[in-house]
């Protein structure tokens, strides 16, 4: 990047993308880049290089090697099991879903020709015809209906067991119709049927030492913890089938050794980079990165049930003492968006736009403080590596802290472990949590009073009752206004702090085109295998 | 050469006592992972464990069963040549060490080839031109070497010789190796950085071990005698300090199979280093137990290697 001024990043660099993308003309750019004090030489030869990224044509052929950042023993190809990024990236490649959500967060159909209900409890599913799994059988309704029901055999040890509970009957209406009943009515079913532990197996299957699906990919290798292999499927269904002809993926846990392969060139994509490596990708032309926000944070749990959260003037205060504009530039170095303390970040269309941000005030804190008696007290938080970025987080705070006369403790405590000893038990702790696909999925599983992961353990019957009333929603505009409602009610009544929606930065090789962000993650949802080309 | 009795009596001694400390490692180990917090079915299930998840779970994979009574099952198995099944994933122990402990063997093998004759004749010579220019620019560096941490030197060879210079590649594994040259390049790296760790250690102990054996009566009195330097120590001094050096040599190869994690993790090599780690993360017994069992193993046969070179080169035990 000769041309380009010195401060210019890998982020500017994606936003420029992003603008491109959502049709920003050379004009709106170099407008956009005049008023950030950009010079118009400079925006020229950015525009030329962020747009040769978006606008290209897919070359078939090549072979791609791509790294995740963890990879262990339990690497499975059983996606009810998958529980890390490496695993998604495999079932993404050999298997398909019933569906699968866009880069906008739409649900488009994948092995279903369409999901639909009349009262959003009885669903049916209609299959499309003709799709060939690897070993040349046909996808037909008793593959569905076995790929769904094993999620509620509690010896198969599925991660989507609680949310698959709420499918009371499975049934094979004919060969190309499945039926499925809701326990009570749930408008989000066709987006659950686009996570990825629901992909389709064949009927039956119990052995997944390889991987039998109809993905856009064949397994060749797989061994767990070292790699996996995995050649173009001659019959995929899709008419834009994968454009590579052979794609493997391995694991680097180090991030430095992770960024290093992707520039001497021994691989072309490195999911995750630290945002601190990507200064050393910013001087190099063979490599870019891609940004998307999909919703993760890290958050600052305050339990309401005890000392000292059972005062809500001291969560009141905590609110208002987060410096979330420094945690979102100095801490995430710029690679985050400011969040509003509720757990739909703006990548979600249910996203309430209107829910401003708390401001940095350390004298309304203080006065909330000294309202609740425990100005000047010693309040530890638990912080571990265990929650991304919470110690550095934890510090922010309590150096504001400090300036009123607060006395906030950092408790750094191992990662090993974190999740069953500090999380959800401590009085004053951080969390992290994963994007999910609908604002139901996060609010049950965080936010109801009988949420299994309620981290501030916030107790509304109002709040209860709208979920339900949502969830069974088909009129969009009354469900998005409840969710809105909703969001509000989080931000303002429970105790979890949400200082920012953390970025996830893949960094890739120039030479790849077909990238886009994906709000269900990095990697394109996990799903780039069968998308991206290598260009010559 | 007639051996006596005595030799035989203390090999099979050591041989006994080799058996029995494996033993107690096992027992230690088990100990030791039963005191982490959770099971392979919570750990398995993650975020996800509900009570009723995890018990299911359980029962599917023959956790129910009280730890201790498994553990003797597969230490038992054992006897047999079974090293048992990973609860993880399902697959044959002996089938996921396979193919990577003959990586680390390589990784070990090609390492002691470069380090032991380097390190072995640097610290004979340090020894033998003492407090020399020579002798002291050997110590300053390996101090230096000892000093720097090991993903240093890792992270800084990559960043040089595969990213600025293009050389090699910086993983070593999954890149073409169908030829020697190949097969040099991918190993130059990690091959260097371990080797620069171990024979450190080795280098100075060498020369300690040489230093006090020179400065013994003996071979004083071989030097008095007109004997050359190079004689006084490779001829006299020299058989006296292979026990020491053995045994040295032997603590700093024992390192290469099991403690190498950091090379494996920077280099992307798939070795039984990152093995234990995945295991005990997972809580996966039998894979811990198969694991540390390798490790003893290695360690054990090469201190007792040592110790018969010291046995067999000590004329007094001979």
């Amino acid at each position: 990047m000769t041309k380009t001024p010195n401060n210019w990043t890998g982020r500017d660099d994606a936003m420029v993308e992003t603008m491109i993308r959502g049709g920003a003309s050379r004009r709106d750019l170099l407008k956009m880049l005049m008023a950030s004090g950009v010079g118009a030489v400079a925006g020229g030869s950015v525009f030329m290089r962020a747009g040769a990224a978006v606008a290209a044509t897919p070359v078939s052929g090549g072979s791609l090697r791509a790294a995740g950042w963890s990879s262990s023993t339990a690497d499975t190809l059983d996606p009810a099991k998958a529980s890390l990024s490496t695993d998604y990236v495999r079932c993404c490649a050999f298997y398909n879903r019933l569906t699968f959500l866009d880069e906008h967060g739409q649900v488009q159909m994948e092995l279903a020709q369409s999901v639909s209900s009349d009262d959003a409890q009885t669903w049916e599913v209609a299959l499309k015809p003709g799709v060939l799994f690897h070993d040349g059988h046909t996808l037909n309704a008793d593959d569905v209906v076995y790929s769904l029901k094993r999620h509620l055999d509690e010896s198969v040890g599925s991660k989507a067991n609680s949310i698959a509970k709420q499918m009371t009957e499975i049934s094979k209406l004919d060969d190309l119709t499945v039926k499925i009943v809701l326990e009570t009515p749930n408008a989000d079913l066709p987006t659950i049927l686009a996570l990825h532990h629901f992909m389709i197996l064949v009927d039956g299957t119990t052995d997944f030492s390889k991987a039998n699906g109809t993905g856009a990919f064949i397994c060749e290798v797989f061994e767990p913890g070292v790699r996996s292999i995995a050649v173009k499927n001659p019959n995929y269904f899709k008419d834009q089938g994968a454009y590579l002809d052979s794609f493997e993926f391995i694991a680097i846990t180090d991030n430095n050794a992770r960024v290093n392969a992707l520039l001497s060139n021994d691989i072309q994509l490195a999911a995750a980079v630290n945002p601190r490596s990507v200064r050393m990708l910013d001087g190099q032309d063979h490599v870019r990165t891609s940004v998307s926000t999909s919703g993760n944070y890290t958050n600052l749990n305050i339990r309401l049930d005890m000392e000292p959260g059972a005062k809500f003037d001291f969560v009141e205060g905590m609110k208002s003492l987060i410096n979330r504009e420094m945690i979102q530039k100095s801490v995430l170095r710029g690679f985050a968006e400011i969040g509003n303390d509720q757990p739909v970040s703006s990548a979600n269309r249910y996203h309430n736009p209107n829910l401003a941000p708390r401001a940095f005030d350390p004298e309304k804190a203080k006065y909330h403080f000294e309202k609740a008696g425990l100005l000047g007290a010693e309040i530890p938080m638990v912080a571990s590596d265990a929650a991304g970025s919470s110690i550095d987080m934890a510090t922010v705070m309590q150096q504001a802290g400090r300036d009123i006369g607060m006395n906030l403790s950092v408790d750094r405590v191992p990662s090993d472990g974190y999740w069953s000893n500090y999380w959800l038990k401590a009085p004053v702790h951080f969390g992290n949590i994963n994007p999910r696909p609908t604002p139901d999925i996060l609010f049950s599983l965080l936010y109801s009073s009988d949420a299994p992961w309620n981290e501030s353990h916030y107790k509304s019957d109002k709040f209860d009752k709208m979920m339900l009333e949502a969830r069974g929603a088909l009129d969009e505009d009354k469900r998005t206004a409840m969710y809105w409602d909703m969001q509000e009610m989080i931000a303002n009544e429970a105790g979890t702090i949400i200082p920012a929606y953390i970025s996830n930065v893949d960094a890739v090789s120039a030479k790849l085109g077909g990238l886009r962000p994906n709000p269900l993650g990095g990697m394109m949802g996990y799903a780039f295998a069968e998308y991206v080309w290598l260009n010559a | 050469m007639i051996l006596s009795r005595m030799p035989w009596f203390l090999i099979a001694q050591r041989l006994g006592i080799a058996l029995l400390t494996l033993i107690v490692v096992s027992f230690a180990v088990f100990f030791a992972t039963e005191l982490l917090p959770g099971d392979v079915a919570e750990i398995l299930l993650g975020q996800a464990a509900t009570p009723e998840a995890v018990a299911g779970l359980r029962d599917a994979m023959g956790l129910d069963q009280p730890a201790l009574s498994r553990f003797i099952g597969w230490l038992i198995g054992l006897l047999g040549g079974d090293f048992g099944t990973s609860y993880v994933n399902n697959m044959p122990v002996a089938e996921l060490i396979g193919g990577r402990l003959v990586n680390s063997l390589k990784l070990a093998g090609l390492t002691t080839l470069l380090a032991v004759p380097v390190a072995l004749t640097l610290g004979i010579s340090a020894a033998m031109w003492r407090n020399s220019i020579f002798d002291r620019i050997i110590s300053m560096l390996t101090i230096s070497v000892i000093s720097v941490p090991e993903f240093m030197v890792a992270t800084l060879s990559v960043l040089i010789f595969a990213v600025w210079l293009d050389w090699l590649p910086a993983l070593s594994f999954g890149v073409n190796v169908d030829s020697w040259s190949a097969i040099l390049r991918a190993y130059a790296m990690p091959v260097i950085t371990l080797g620069f760790v171990v024979s450190a250690q080795m280098i100075r102990m060498t020369r300690a071990a040489v230093i006090e054996t020179i400065n013994t009566p003996y071979v004083e009195m071989a030097l008095l005698k007109g004997a050359s330097r190079s004689r006084m120590v490779l001829r006299h001094a020299l058989p006296n300090a292979l026990g020491p050096i053995a045994n040295a040599v032997a603590l700093s190869l024992s390192y290469l199979v099991g403690g190498v994690i950091i090379v494996e993790t920077i280099f992307n090599y798939p070795g039984v280093a990152k093995l234990m780690l995945d295991a005990v993360s997972t809580r996966d017994l039998p894979l811990i137990q198969s694991c540390a069992m390798i490790f003893c193993v290695s360690y054990l046969l090469l201190i007792t290697l040592a110790d018969l070179v010291a046995i067999l080169s000590n004329p007094r035990l001979r």
